[in-house]
């Protein structure tokens, strides 16, 4: 909390209660959906290349939580925005806000950097009672989102749906089209949990370990003493193993396309039909596993872009990323679309049903995850609890020329694994091990690759569940180039005081990432942190380097595994300045922030 | 002095990082270095706002005590107003008993993070209650030592050129979630006695308490606890020759907190 700020939000709160008054009827209905012109989830009948989209704010309750939400056109999520390729498109944003600023950024698109909609990088904010046109030319297709890039806008309600129709028809044609789009509603304020975490980071975290439960991790762990042992090293460190999400469904109702779990979101089918889902995940801080029990979910996009189809029972979404799947339920019965947290204190859900209003069964939720020594970057050397999906050839075998001193420290064995052996010649920005400082709690000591786990808390869970590693492109990368860079970054941050960064440092401690116009760089992400990070590059692609050799999946968010190392390939083709985060909101806001600057 | 040598002494061992995190030679190039010339953000806006300041305050202690030989209430908070670097720190602490106010301690500190976990403070204490005024400059740590105790140690130095140094600990032993038995204690060092305020030299005194607290909400807990307030070696004897009690284990009622 900033003290001004919380002073100003509580001037235009009491402002808008005033004014919301008289029209307030509308504001107060129950489905925040009825403003729209389609039912949520469901596409516009056409494409339009012309769309005009009016920022307000306006008193919107969910599950008994009443916000005066800064959205469009009076609901959350915004309207479904249908796109054609090729096309121009113009937007008109207007900002109806009373005192604040506002943007909107097109999260995944590649675009000019002035139309980005990222105030102080791509234009200076859309003042009240002006209206910006964002203007440029679609060159991609698939399912994409927008959002706010002002103040916390964007975890208050002001976000929304972008879906392109491909030039050529879709590999994969459906008989019906659903978004999904997840996301989370309270009614606290984002200064106040900010604040909150700043005087205690585990403010939101009910589910920790505590005597009532070392009965049942005794048990877990084969006897008392290793649950013990377990414990103090945990201890220790000073960190929690039960660290899972920052903000829990304490205060967060988890929603599908705007609905909370007892309005249940019904989307119609008949049975026989092929159903595409594009789910979207448009909350601020939660990862949602999903999975509709009784249905094989075929993945066929992955951030926009399509991959070989990957059958899975269930996958992870990491916090702004998009993935298509197309279902086909055959029976004549209701079928639930099950969104539940990782940290496991909440869901979302919604029903694919055959006629209206019907529910399907909820499943129980699965138990929470526990941190291991591998999210600490112990490698499998930790306490004895290798992870399945991670063995020692996976370890990172960083010999690599010039990739650093401390990873040549274990790196001794040789290389192994599918990755390219960069050029020599090639340029490696390699910042070391982070220091351990205020900003940073931990340095992972031996990394491994875990682009072939699906994320803590879903191995081994009887169930197959979509990895990195499975996303394969149906078409070979555009830019053959190999890099002629390698930027080595650390995902660093001090739980305890809540700070976060990159190589030890916060956004305002830290200079600009500078990339030469036309340049092919590999960025390399080592987590020490114990927790995952989607990590958004704006206006690039970021070519996960998973083993798929030129049929690398094309994507907008990676999610950094903790005690995980990745690369991805980046061409920098269009000049500007461009935002790349952290996308959990809290973690960009308090540093895990860079300027990539593209000249 | 023994406290200041003690805080001395901890010091490394608080604050030190381990030494392969330094730098070894090995030429490392950070691709976000901070930069000489700042990038110029339009409109002169940041894009994170990641320098803001705060401002919290706790009550851990607010409690009535009661023993057979007497009641007593006591408090015991901090308030900090800054970034995450920078900060400005209010303590307060003091007893009431028999209807006059002891043991009363207000400092104000400047508070510097300084490592994963720690706090340097540095500032003023004031004893200001019934008894006479006495004023003392601090200089200490505050944090999270290993296993995740909670932790203060401060050393004082008076206007009349004694030293003090004061040493307090907590820790959190989570029965439930909301469940939670917390021991604490404070124990207090002069290098010379000071009758009029019931110090003895050496170990002075101890306020200790064993906390359970049920938090009904984060920041609003209520608690019952046994604590024991009492006099050690010289101080001891300085207060039975005053009459007084030497130390009273009682039963306390209280709520703990913050904002």
């Amino acid at each position: 909390m900033s003290i001004p700020s919380r002073m100003a939000g509580g001037l235009t709160r009491r402002r808008f209660v005033a004014r919301v008054g008289a029209g307030g009827l509308l504001a107060a209905l129950p489905h925040p959906s009825q403003a729209l012109a389609t039912p949520p989830g469901v596409l516009p009948p056409a494409a339009s290349a012309t769309w005009n989209l009016n920022v307000g704010r306006s008193r919107i309750e969910i599950d008994r939580k009443s916000l005066n939400a800064p959205c469009i056109g009076g609901s959350v999520p915004g309207p479904i925005l249908r796109w054609r390729q090729g096309d121009t498109v113009a937007i008109n944003v207007t900002n109806g806000l009373e005192n604040e600023d506002t943007s909107i950024h097109w999260h995944g698109i590649r675009l000019p950097a002035a139309m980005d909609g990222v105030p102080g990088l791509s234009f200076t904010g859309i003042r009240p009672g002006e209206t910006f046109t964002y203007r440029f030319r679609v060159h991609q297709s698939g399912t994409y989102w927008y959002h706010s890039h002002s103040g916390m806008q964007e975890v208050q309600g002001l976000y929304g749906a972008v879906v392109i129709d491909p030039r050529e028809p879709a590999p994969e044609p459906c008989d019906r089209d659903y978004v999904i789009l997840l996301s989370e509603w309270t009614d606290v304020a984002p200064s106040d949990i900010v604040s909150n975490l700043k005087m205690q980071d585990d403010y939101y975290t009910f589910r920790q370990r505590t005597a009532a439960s070392f009965p049942a991790d005794a048990r877990r762990a084969g006897g008392a003493i290793a649950a013990l042992k377990d414990r103090l090293a945990w201890s220790r460190m000073r960190m929690a193993a039960t660290d899972i999400s920052d903000v829990s469904g304490i205060i967060y109702t988890y929603l599908l396309n705007g609905h909370a779990p007892e309005m249940n979101w019904n989307g119609l089918f008949r049975p026989g039909e092929r159903v595409r889902l594009r789910f979207i995940n448009a909350a601020s801080m939660t990862f949602f596993d999903i999975r509709i029990p009784g249905l094989e979910m075929l993945v066929v996009q992955a951030d926009g872009n399509d991959v070989d189809p990957v059958p899975v029972d269930e996958f992870r979404i990491g916090v702004a990323e998009t993935y298509d799947v197309i279902v086909q339920p055959r029976e004549d019965r209701a079928y639930t679309i099950f969104a539940q947290s990782e940290d496991r204190t909440g869901f979302a859900r919604g029903t694919l049903a055959p006629r209206a209003g019907m529910a399907g069964v909820i499943p129980p939720m699965d138990p929470r995850p526990v941190r291991t020594m591998i999210d600490m970057g112990m490698g499998n050397m930790g306490m004895g609890d290798m992870k399945p999906g991670e063995s020692m050839k996976d370890m990172d075998m960083s010999g690599m020329p010039g990739s650093g001193g401390m990873d040549m420290a274990h790196g001794d064995m040789p290389a192994m694994g599918d990755m390219p052996m960069p050029k020599p010649a090639m340029e490696v920005d390699d910042p070391g091990p982070p220091p351990l400082n205020v900003e940073n709690q931990n340095v992972a000591m031996m990394p491994v690759d875990r682009l072939g786990s699906p994320g803590d808390g879903l191995e081994e869970n009887g169930r197959r569940v979509l990895t990195y590693k499975q996303l394969r492109a149906t078409r070979p990368g555009a830019d053959p180039r190999p890099p002629t860079r390698e930027i080595i970054l650390h995902l660093t941050g001090n739980m305890e005081r809540y700070i976060w960064g990159f190589n030890g440092r916060k956004f305002s401690e830290s200079g600009p990432i500078r990339l030469k116009l036309g340049e092919r760089v590999r960025f390399t992400l080592i987590n020490d942190t114990m927790m995952e990070h989607p990590i958004h590059l704006h206006g690039l692609w970021s070519e996960l380097e998973n083993g798929q050799g030129d049929y690398r999946p094309y994507k907008h968010t990676i999610i950094s595994q903790p005690g995980s190392r990745l690369s991805y390939l980046v061409t920098a083709d269009v000049p500007g300045m461009w935002a790349y985060h952290c996308h959990l909101i809290y973690h960009m806001d308090l540093g895990m922030f860079r300027t990539v600057i593209v000249a | 002095m023994k406290g200041a040598l003690l805080v001395t002494a901890l010091m490394p061992f608080l604050l030190a990082g381990p030494a392969w995190a330094q730098g070894s030679g090995t030429h490392y190039v950070a691709a976000d270095a901070p930069s000489a010339t700042p990038v110029a953000y339009l409109g002169n806006m940041p894009p994170v706002m990641d320098q803001d300041r705060y401002f919290h305050g706790i009550l851990d202690e607010f409690e009535g005590r009661y023993a057979p030989g007497g009641s007593a209430f006591r408090w015991d908070g901090e308030a900090w107003y800054g970034t995450d670097y920078n900060r400005i720190w209010l303590k307060s602490e003091g007893t009431v008993q028999n209807g006059k106010l002891g043991d009363g301690d207000h400092e104000i500190l400047y508070s510097r993070a300084i490592s994963t976990y720690f706090n340097l403070q540095g500032g003023v204490r004031a004893d200001l209650d019934d008894g006479p005024t006495r004023t003392w400059g601090a200089f200490g740590i505050q944090g999270l030592a290993l296993y995740q105790f909670e932790l203060q140690a401060t050393a004082y130095v008076s206007d009349r050129g004694r030293f003090a140094s004061r040493v307090e600990g907590s820790y959190d032993f989570l029965l439930t979630n909301r469940l939670i038995l917390q021991p604490q204690a404070e124990f207090n060092l002069y290098t010379k006695a000071d009758a009029e305020r019931q110090v003895g030299a050496g170990l002075s005194d101890v306020d200790a308490g064993l906390r359970l607290r049920y938090e009904i909400w984060r920041k609003f807990a209520p608690y019952v606890a046994v604590t024991y307030a009492g006099h050690l070696t010289q101080g001891r004897r300085i207060v039975r020759d005053q009459g007084g009690e030497t130390g009273t284990l009682r039963f306390t009622f209280g709520i703990r907190s913050w904002f």
